[in-house]
């Protein structure tokens, strides 16, 4: 029995900005069940009471000083850019509105 | 000749360039010659670069005859995962996406490989953005297991594996996330380490899962690994999440172990990495292993870690949660891939839409989704939130067990490597793999895999030490005392006993 359904698949698919054909909306309503028996198992001891962990290894921030470091340069971070021009990315229409 | 150079470990390839009986060039030289032979069956290796590493061979040997003072490996040919940047190597992920990407910068892990003076051989292939267990997802095609060729080399670094199972390479390089290294290095006959979360550095990998995300060696012998971890690990300002300390000393402890030596070591066996599931021949050499340790002095005993049943659905949930975050860069903007909507307004959001459908493949679009389902609205304390509570629950356990035992140990795969196709529609059954290796990750200790003998379909199998975190020496240390013990018994390498590969005639 499936819980995700395939609108579901969909939506997500949309949110992941990913296009799917219908036959793998298909597929992967079937599979991402496993998402929920995986929670259903998981929530059996993820209780209030237990902390989250989102670093095995505990951690605080970070900070370097404050010094300009050596960066890449402009034509090589545009040497694998699909479209360029001007010296920048050259991308489609930002919004969709006519 | 040409053959005698490639079956040397790197240590001992490495005495032979100190001592000048061999150059690096011919060292690089008989490695590229032996691609050339098998690879065509293999596809370890999605791109060779033999100019490349002929010119660091070249300018090692140059240096070393005037003189200079060079590391431990200098001149000892190595591959890399292509899930790792390489300035100027195209570098791809084993996705189509980023198929003839040629990156502008150099992982910290490589720019450390190239001041050692190590030839780069080329990039090995691996499943698409390293998400699978058999390299089966890679978009340019199968690695094949040099034990059998109908066979899956494990994965997500199958590459690695199989190039230095077929002694392509001497070394490698990997990554791992829920076992990448380590499982391949079990059905491979192969050594396989995943280092301490932040002991080697992540800057310059493409990552998968960040908080889960380690790179590592991948290599024949134990005093090998250890050795090419000191080189690549260490602090890096650039990766915040790498520990700001000096590695334990590791190639010392390779040596110790390999004395023999195990007297006063607790050796824990991990109760629910065993038993049902385990394929008989799997935990027939897993129980010998135990055997043999405790004939080098070591005290074995049950530890129980309750929590690790839930380490596998834990990490289905947080593995796809980061990468749908970490994949959301390749949006056909700035780098790789770019497809036109095939109807419709051409916008920068259709545009990404259409790059994503064509360029990932079926496992990435799976992982992808189903992390982006678990990170929107209204889920995000049930599913990712949950799972990282059975992650503190998973690390709580390795604290309770790193109380009773020094290391821990568990077979490393519950199978040996298994044919083409078998498990690819079933990704539950892919996933199982895993179910031994994941709990490291989530807790970020250190894991190696060990070849300890062949099952009963005459396949490797491999056998898995943990230590505590920071506390790598250790996994290092037991896993040469094993390995030099049951070298002693094998007479010899278990890689010795693989069959001979067909070789192409070389028309250079």
């Amino acid at each position: 029995m499936s819980t995700i359904s395939r609108d579901e698949v969909a939506r997500v698919a949309g949110l992941a900005r990913i296009d799917l054909r219908p036959d793998e909306v298909d597929r992967l309503a079937g599979e991402l069940d496993v998402i929920v028996e995986s929670i259903a198992r998981v929530s059996q001891v993820a209780t209030a009471d237990v902390p989250a962990t989102s670093h095995p290894i505990p951690l605080t921030n970070v900070f370097r000083d404050d010094v300009p470091q050596q960066a890449l340069s402009q034509q090589d971070v545009l040497a694998a850019a699909p479209e360029q021009e001007d010296g920048r990315f050259l991308v489609p229409q930002i919004l969709g509105e006519e | 000749m040409t053959t005698d150079i490639t079956r040397l470990s790197a240590s001992e390839l490495a005495a032979s360039l100190a001592d000048g009986t061999v150059s690096s060039v011919e060292a690089t030289q008989a490695h590229l010659d032996r691609i050339a032979e098998v690879d065509g069956d293999l596809n370890a290796f999605l791109h060779v670069s033999a100019e490349e590493a002929l010119a660091t061979a070249a300018d090692v040997d140059a240096r070393r005859s005037a003189g200079d003072e060079l590391g431990p490996l200098a001149g000892v040919p190595i591959a890399i995962k292509d899930v790792v940047v390489t300035k100027g190597l195209p570098t791809t992920a084993g996705s189509k996406i980023l198929e003839g990407w040629i990156p502008p910068y150099d992982a910290t892990l490589v720019e450390r490989i190239k001041a050692a003076g190590l030839p780069i051989l080329g990039k090995t292939n691996m499943d698409e953005f390293a998400m699978g267990s058999s390299t089966e997802h890679s978009a340019y095609g199968n690695t094949r297991n040099p034990w059998d060729l109908d066979r899956i080399p494990g994965g997500s670094g199958g590459g690695s594996a199989a190039a230095v199972a077929a002694f392509e390479a001497p070394l490698a390089i990997g990554t791992d996330t829920g076992g990448s290294i380590r499982q391949p290095g079990a059905v491979t006959g192969t050594v396989g380490a995943k280092p301490t979360y932040g002991g080697v550095s992540r800057y310059g990998l493409i990552a998968m899962a960040s908080s889960l995300d380690q790179a590592g060696p991948v290599t024949r012998t134990v005093l090998d690994a250890a050795l090419l971890h000191e080189l690549i690990g260490g602090h890096d300002p650039r990766d915040s999440t790498s520990i700001p300390e000096a590695l334990p000393r590791l190639a010392d402890a390779a040596r110790l172990g390999a004395a023999g030596d195990l007297k006063g070591l607790r050796v824990g066996v991990v109760k629910e990495l065993s038993g049902e599931g385990y394929q008989e021949g799997v935990s027939a050499r897993f129980a010998e292993s135990l055997d043999t340790l405790r004939a080098l002095g070591a005290e074995v005993v049950e530890v129980s870690c309750p929590h690790f049943t839930y380490a596998l659905d834990a990490y289905y949930l947080i593995m796809p949660a980061e990468a749908s975050s970490n994949l959301a860069k390749f949006d056909g903007m700035r780098f790789g891939l770019r497809v036109q909507p095939s109807e419709g307004p051409v916008t920068a959001e259709r545009v990404m839409a259409a790059t994503r459908g064509t360029g990932f493949g079926d496992e990435v679009k799976r992982r992808v989704i189903l992390g982006t389902y678990a990170l929107s609205a209204g889920y995000y304390d049930a599913y990712y939130g949950s799972a990282q509570k059975v992650r503190t629950l998973v690390q709580r356990d390795f604290a309770a067990a790193f109380d009773q035992a020094d290391v821990l140990v568990s077979p490393t795969a519950p199978t040996t490597a298994f044919k083409f196709g078998e498990k690819l529609d079933d990704p539950l059954a892919m996933y199982l793999n895993d179910v031994a290796t994941i709990p490291a990750n989530l807790a970020g200790v250190p894991g190696v895999s060990v070849p300890n003998g062949l099952s009963d379909d005459g396949l490797p199998v491999g056998f898995q030490i943990l230590a505590p975190a920071k506390a790598d020496d250790r996994m290092y240390r037991v896993g040469a005392a094993l390995e030099a013990s049951l070298e002693k018994t094998w007479g010899g390498p278990l890689l010795a006993q693989a069959p001979e590969l067909k070789t192409t005639e070389l028309t250079r």
